[in-house]
């Protein structure tokens, strides 16, 4: 008599082959490594690092209590703030429109048209709105236009890669049913494309501007206007409970314009 | 008349599609045209409005020679050819009106197009058509609220709205249940007595075919092999259109070269 | 219908007239408004074209002579990027459990919500300006600040999957008698996994994003070089490093798609 186990002679088990064990020891090794490389090599003062938690500790401490005295300054910079954040989106939405349309492959002319969109779209993407807002600032001086200008030319490319994806993925068949009736090629686009990627453009818009709010709070840090350079202005003078109330103020304004965005879409879409 | 003569297609490097085809249409009669999958019927009737480019050969309507026009001409001559697509292909978000409407886009101009400025006597005809129907009190609705057989009583509208000289259905029926889709072949049949208008249909359902159209044409292979009065279709001829298979039919090919 | 219609309207998107108009008119008063009171100075702004010229003039060729500081900045942006990766996602998963509604109670849930809400709230440059009154200028204060970055986003998605799991798996578990950690290890874990590891690996290549943008407030990293290339007028030099970073992003964002797609 034998046992089952004696049969089948096995009591070990793994989950993985050897070659896949090497595979995930390896993944493993290059994190463990390139997280050593960085903590070894980043020049950090670590008695600072030691002190971090009890400096944080102070810093709110200091927060308190609340310093309410410029409110009504800090709310007229912060309906600035929405104001940069509402004016850059309708002018970017605005000229998003004839970049989509030129780096959408269903649409654009030919192929020099759709790499002039996709060069549009990458260089606006991959410059970050406060380097555009530094670029602006130097260009046009402090104020609201070099924010403005600068949440414009970062959210073309996010408006015009979204729409033109979206203009890629219509239903084609309407399209040709409009090609069949003889329609011209601006006809075509005005009834069949543009009714389909509607939604799509409305979504976009308010994703967008929710997203600028966040982004137009900072654009003061570097001189472009809103309610940055007057938290700024608290931090630099270590004036921490003015610079609490501007954070709170900021955190009220995130919030209410996710709430807005939330209930435009819910009507809207 | 359309007058088709010796018209090739092919698409890429393969075998032709459509092998040297010719067909006549005359006056105001319906007719259909039957085959298997991949017989060639959805290519020969894209092909009359250009919506594939035929290879070679000669199409014809009341005197316009269609395949070498551009542009312009082009969408000129497709004004005048109305075509119902199986998918109904209409555009889901706008209204009823709007896609009827849309039939008109190559005669109106663009501002009117954008604003929805329709003309009078544009809107009246719609409204007729819809009528006729039985769409009207669908006007405003957006298209996507419509069941099968009102998306395509839309699209046949939106057809007629062209105006046309001949009207084109590419299997308008076969996304549609069985009751409805003989609503709309009757439809189709009584319309093109109506406005005088002849109508080529390609159509799956042979017994359809035969009731609704004073004309079967048979297509096999992009080859017309039966072309007569519904009645002449027996069981003999449809074996013989709807029998083989792109394979054994190039085998043939090879066998009448050598 | 005996009377023949020859006149059509497309129905508005507002059915009610009054609050159709009201929304139109408010809509138009605002950008009006706005656009007019508006505090611009139009003298400044036309001088700027003139000024957009000298920038741009002074800006090409792009100067790469500095190579060193370049690629040190580089360096340094990478090492903040991937500290921070791992520290946030770290910190990411105990705070998705919590804000995660079907397997926490709600006063934790509540907390871990707003744990995610505060993170998300502020864009990281504010981020970075207090931590880096609180712990000094440096790499360490934008490590901080792109940690709470990746909670912000990290803990968000993952807490979003872990309330889409199959309970199923994790009833069985603990019908099987399973203690808590084991459940949480065999019936949890795997189904979080794969969108853990996409998840790490976006955060990654976003957190390489924006360490160049926390550097100009301070917090070390290749924005801190562009931000003092700017400072002093070494616009070709700060479009070698401009086009260092859009090259940079570039490559990184096609390789994290590649990967996630790989994984997938």
């Amino acid at each position: 008599m034998t046992s089952i186990s004696e049969q089948f002679g096995r009591e070990d088990w793994s989950r993985f082959s050897s070659r896949q064990k090497w595979q995930r020891f390896a993944i493993f090794a290059i994190c463990v490594l390139a997280i050593a490389w960085s903590i070894s090599s980043i020049e950090v003062v670590w008695a600072w690092v030691w002190d971090a938690p009890s400096q944080m500790g102070d810093l709110f401490k200091r927060m308190y209590p609340l310093d309410t005295t410029n409110l009504a300054t800090i709310l007229r910079v912060l309906w600035e703030t929405v104001n940069i954040a509402t004016f850059a989106t309708a002018f970017a939405v605005l000229m998003s429109l004839p970049v989509a349309y030129l780096s959408a492959q269903n649409t654009t002319p030919n192929r020099a048209t759709l790499w002039l969109g996709r060069l549009i779209l990458v260089t606006s993407r991959s410059v970050n709105t406060i380097i555009w807002a530094l670029l602006f600032v130097a260009i046009f001086g402090p104020g609201v236009v070099a924010g403005i200008i600068a949440i414009m030319f970062r959210s073309i490319g996010f408006i015009g890669k979204l729409l033109g994806e979206a203009i890629e993925e219509i239903d084609k068949r309407p399209v040709e049913a409009l090609e069949a009736t003889g329609a011209s090629r601006f006809k075509v686009i005005a009834y069949a494309i543009v009714p389909q990627v509607m939604p799509t453009f409305w979504a976009v818009a308010i994703l967008r501007w929710d997203i600028n709010l966040r982004e137009s709070t900072v654009l003061g840090l570097v001189g472009a206007g809103g309610i940055g350079i007057i938290l700024q202005g608290a931090i630099d003078t270590f004036n921490w409970p003015e610079a609490a109330t501007v954070l709170l103020a900021i955190l009220a304004l995130v919030i209410l314009g996710e709430v807005v965005s939330a209930f435009l879409r819910r009507r809207i879409l | 008349m359309l007058e088709i003569k010796d018209l090739v297609k092919r698409y890429g490097g393969g075998d032709p599609v459509l092998k040297n085809l010719d067909l006549t249409i005359e006056g105001e009669s319906v007719v259909s045209i039957i085959g298997s999958s991949g017989a060639g019927k959805s290519t020969l009737l894209r092909c009359i409005n250009r919506l594939v480019e035929p290879t070679s050969g000669s199409i014809e309507l009341n005197g316009t020679e269609l395949t070498r026009l551009r542009g312009r001409n082009l969408r000129a001559a497709r004004r005048k050819i109305g075509m119902v697509f199986q998918g109904f292909n209409l555009v889901d978000r706008l209204t009823v009106m709007e896609n009827v409407q849309s039939g008109r886009l190559g005669y109106i101009s663009t501002w009117a197009a954008i604003l929805r400025r329709y003309p009078k006597e544009d809107i009246r005809r719609a409204y007729e058509l819809m009528e006729r129907v039985g769409i009207a009190h669908y006007a405003n609705t957006r298209a996507d609220q419509l069941s099968g057989g009102e998306r395509q009583r839309v699209g046949v509208v939106r057809a007629l709205m062209q105006n046309p000289d001949i009207l084109l259905a590419d299997e308008p029926t076969a996304s549609l249940d069985p009751k409805t889709s003989e609503q709309i072949m009757g439809l189709l049949r009584d319309l093109a007595g109506e406005l005088k208008l002849p109508v080529l249909i390609n159509i799956h359902n042979v017994a359809e075919a035969k009731e609704y159209t004073d004309r079967i044409v048979g297509m096999r292979y992009g080859r017309i092999i039966f072309d007569h009065k519904p009645a002449r279709l027996d069981q003999e001829e449809m074996d013989r259109i709807y029998s083989g298979s792109p394979h054994a039919d190039r085998n043939e090919n090879l066998r009448e070269a050598s | 219908m005996s009377e023949t219609h020859d006149t059509w309207r497309k129905p508005p998107f507002i059915s009610n007239p009054v609050i159709r108009w009201a929304v139109y008119l408010v809509a138009l008063a605002y950008f009006l408004w706005v656009g007019a009171t508006m505090p611009i100075d139009w003298g400044r702004v036309a001088e700027g074209f003139a000024r957009a010229g000298r920038i741009f003039g002074g800006a090409f060729p792009p100067s790469f002579e500095r190579s060193g500081l370049l690629i040190d900045g580089f360096l340094e942006s990478l090492k903040i990027a991937v500290l921070a990766t791992a520290g946030g996602v770290l910190l990411s998963i105990p705070i998705a459990f919590m804000a995660a509604r079907n397997v926490a109670p709600l006063p934790i849930y509540y907390f871990g919500r707003f744990v995610i809400i505060l993170a998300r709230s502020f864009h990281p440059v504010i981020v970075a300006i207090v931590f880096v009154k609180a712990v000094g200028f440096g790499p360490f204060a934008g490590m901080l600040t792109l940690v709470v970055y990746s909670i912000g986003f990290v803990a968000k998605m993952l807490a979003e999957r872990i309330e889409e799991i199959d309970f199923g798996q994790v009833e069985a578990m603990r019908a099987a008698g399973a203690p808590f950690l084991s459940t949480i290890f065999y019936a949890i874990f795997p189904q979080i996994m794969p969108r853990q590891i996409g998840l790490t690996i976006y955060q990654l290549d976003s957190n390489l994003r924006a360490s160049a943008v926390v550097g100009i407030v301070g917090a070390g990293g290749i924005g801190a070089t562009l931000a003092n290339a700017f400072g002093r007028y070494d616009y070709d030099f700060a479009l070698a490093i401009t086009i260092v970073i859009v090259g940079v992003i570039l490559v990184s964002e096609g390789l994290s798609g590649q990967i996630r797609k790989r994984i997938a």
